[in-house]
């Protein structure tokens, strides 16, 4: 079961020697991983914790990439970066997400591992790649769309009852055990990124019989209660990208902490500011204020010929539903 | 006979006639198949309905919107009318703030119908939050109920005192109308507060009232949606409240006239006036449709056009056309002319004021959710179009007897005209024997 929520922490021997060794060996991994990867300096800071010895000086990287020491009584753990509150989120980091329209050809490798991996069972899927055409004169290109993870949530805004909300990491997620129903965060939402639970949602019975996950939209999903994509925080626990970005053949999608500056696709690493200056980012509907989390990069110099894409499109359907005999 | 006994014996409640009985058991029989629905509906989810993911909020909602819209008739007949000194409405009084109380506990229990999760009703106590429109709404409806409940009872004490009397044989009356008179003598100090509350209550209600139909218009207003997205919609909407009240009053008038034989006190004058009260109503609130609709479709920004396009040419303009057209602009001419505003003709048109207002609410909140600002896209072809289903027709149109049923039995039990107003307008004095005792 792919619920664990447990980082990978450093080892509890009680061995001093072998506790620093371990934890050395786990900067210098975690460094070079910050060059490539999302999660730097506060996983680094985070384990430096607690084991201060006088004189010695810790290697950290800086968030434009540079190695420094720094004497490691100096060195403050965040608090809450171990147990995160699944209410509150990590604090000192804000999730971005950048979609390439350049690199997309609808594969829908990425719906089909949401599907998947978050047990959608109903006809609408959280993640959908749009047909789109801004007019006859331009030409159309595929659009992924997940939730927006908006700064200002118009949909956490009406809700009456807290059961949506928006954590410090940015991150907005449901509480499925909250929510009463009344759906006016689904008329909220300009994306229409909100899906409901009509029925009984037809869900293994391992999966709707654990308890609400926060951190884990659709585990499981309850009957008559508002669903979405949920930046997958279980997978953020484990250090790990969300489940569309690492299916995804073509790497369209880049997740990461955008006070770290940096986004990958799990191949290739970018500056978050980089990049959205240099192919020109853009975000959905900027006009309404909602600010979201979501960047997309302009279909320009693509990977592959629109029209590829038709084989996988499919306009009515978005689950792929088991045959039942 | 004295005058006395005589206006009693008019105003009295009476026992229902084959018809009334008739009538009764037929809303009940209403309300019992859409309580099976519901039954089906708490069993299955919301399944049951036509709503799905992009029509989110379907008939429930604009049925919602209607009776909050009825409800507004009780501020503007007992208070708005009775504080700018309005004499001739003061037998509709009763039936105004019937017609209140009855759609306002309506509307609240259709909210509860549309909920997915209504077994978490209370989470809105428990965790409510200020900033949603609807916490607005439920502390200004549950308001508007109080003090509509105590506008509808205060004036009923005198009456309920003369009652006490009049039903001496029927225990079963006499107990509850003791019970409920609380002591009620007509003594002075009793009038004057009496009267003084009334008017208090009065003048709260109206803002208590533009705020029900304002923040249920805001429901809407406060999302980003082509056609929802009006500054106009809050007196939108209250302009058309009124009509659709008003329709109302006139409709319950008409059938309780027939029933009582109530003709000495609900006149051809009554519904001359409540004529040319709905003209002007229904001249407000296309107006208002005029501001609705015009500027948006000067503008035609791209959402605004798909939306307007449906209304105007599209799949809605059927309807779009019957309500503007045969619910408003054709009452108002039929009601120019004083044949129109006599009691039959005018209870005909009431009833279509009433019908095209029901429908009204329906083309607001449907069409708007149909024209996302995303295509509509990956859901199966149903999800695209929107229409209830028999069981969220049975279920509304139980929502509506049920309303009906409140009006029907508040009527058999209470006076349908003020008895003491009447009394003091036509200078009858209630003989004083009973002090003599």
């Amino acid at each position: 079961m792919a619920r664990e929520k447990e980082i990978a922490r450093s080892d509890n021997a009680s061995d001093k020697n072998k506790q620093r060794r371990a934890f050395i060996d786990k900067s210098m991994k975690l460094g070079l991983a910050a060059v490539a990867g999302t999660f730097g300096v506060t996983r680094l800071i985070e384990s430096a914790e607690g084991k201060a010895i006088p004189g010695e000086s810790v290697e950290l990287m800086t968030t434009d990439g540079k190695l420094v020491k720094v004497d490691q009584r100096s060195v403050e753990k965040i608090p809450e970066a171990e147990h995160v509150n699944p209410r509150e989120g990590f604090a000192h980091r804000k999730f971005v997400m950048v979609i390439d329209l350049a690199r997309c050809k609808n594969a829908r490798k990425c719906q089909s591992s949401c599907n998947k991996n978050h047990y959608i069972t109903g006809p609408n899927a959280w993640l959908k790649v749009y047909k789109m055409q801004n007019s006859e004169e331009e030409s159309p290109y595929w659009q992924p769309t997940t939730c927006q993870h908006c700064d200002k949530p118009p949909c956490v805004k009406v809700c009456p009852v807290d059961a949506t909300f928006k954590r410090r990491d940015g991150i907005v997620l449901i509480d499925n055990d909250r929510c009463i129903g009344c759906r006016f965060c689904m008329a909220a939402c300009p994306y229409s990124t909100r899906v409901f639970n009509w029925g009984e949602p037809d869900q293994p019975e391992e999966i709707a019989a654990l308890p609400n996950d926060l951190d884990y939209g659709g585990v499981p999903a309850e009957k008559g209660t508002v669903d979405k994509c949920d930046f997958c925080p279980h997978m953020i626990d484990k250090g790990k990208l969300p489940h569309c970005v690492t299916a995804c053949p073509n790497g369209v999608f880049f997740f990461g902490d955008q006070y770290e500056d940096t986004v990958t696709n799990g191949d290739e690493t970018y500056r978050l500011s980089e990049l959205l200056e240099e192919k020109s980012g853009y975000r959905l509907m900027e006009e309404l204020g909602t600010k979201p989390s979501v960047y997309y990069l302009p279909p320009k110099d693509r990977l592959q010929e629109f029209e590829k894409g038709l084989d996988n499109y499919d306009e009515f359907n978005s689950v792929e539903k088991e045959e039942k005999s | 006979m004295t005058q006395f006994d005589q206006v009693i014996h008019d105003l009295a409640p009476q026992r229902f006639n084959i018809w009334g009985k008739l009538w009764t058991g037929l809303l009940i029989a209403v309300i019992l198949v859409g309580a099976y629905s519901y039954y089906q509906q708490l069993k299955y989810g919301l399944i049951i309905t036509d709503m799905r993911d992009y029509a989110s909020w379907g008939v429930y909602i604009s049925n919602f919107v209607f009776f909050v819209a009825i409800s507004l008739v009780g501020s503007l007949i007992t208070a708005i009318l009775r504080l700018s000194g309005v004499k001739w409405s003061t037998p509709l009084t009763r039936i105004s703030e019937i017609i209140a109380v009855a759609a306002i506990i309506m509307a609240g229990l259709t909210i509860i119908i549309d909920m997915g999760r209504p077994d978490r009703l209370f989470n809105l106590f428990f965790h409510g939050r200020l900033q949603s429109p609807i916490i607005w709404d439920v502390i200004v409806i549950t308001t508007y109920l109080v003090i509509s409940v105590l506008l509808l009872y205060y004036p009923l004490l005198p009456d309920l005192a003369i009652l006490k009397k009049y039903f001496a044989k029927n225990k079963w009356f006499t107990t509850w109308y003791t019970w409920l008179s609380i002591n009620w003598t007509g003594s002075p100090i009793q009038k004057r507060l009496s009267r003084r509350s009334i008017r208090a209550l009065s003048v709260m209600i109206i803002p208590v009232a533009f705020s029900i139909h304002t923040v249920t218009a805001w429901l809407f207003a406060t999302t980003y949606r082509p056609g929802w997205d009006s500054t106009n919609f809050g007196p939108y909407f209250i302009a058309g409240a009124f009509v659709a009240g008003a329709g109302a009053v006139v409709a319950v008038m008409y059938v309780f006239r027939k029933a009582y034989h109530l003709e000495n006190y609900i006149t051809d004058y009554h519904f001359d006036n409540m004529g040319k009260l709905l003209v002007l109503l229904c001249l407000v609130y296309l107006y208002f449709n005029v501001n609705e609709y015009l500027v948006p479709a000067y503008k035609v920004t791209e959402g605004e056009s798909a939306h307007l396009n449906s209304l105007f040419f599209g799949e809605y303009a059927a309807m779009f056309w019957l309500v503007i057209v045969g619910g408003l602009v054709v009452p108002v001419i039929a009601l120019i002319f004083p044949q129109g505003r006599k009691p039959l003709p005018l209870f005909i048109i009431a009833l279509i004021v009433v019908l095209g207002a029901w429908w009204k609410r329906y083309i607001i909140v449907t069409p708007t959710l149909l024209h996302p600002f995303l295509p509509i896209q990956g859901v199966p072809e149903s999800w695209h179009e929107y229409f209830p289903t028999w069981r969220e027709w049975s279920i509304t149109l139980a929502t509506l007897a049920s309303s009906l049923l409140i009006i029907t039995g508040l009527i058999r039990v209470l006076p349908v005209v003020p008895i003491q107003e009447t009394l003091e307008e036509r200078g009858i004095e209630e003989p004083i024997i009973e002090e003599l005792k």
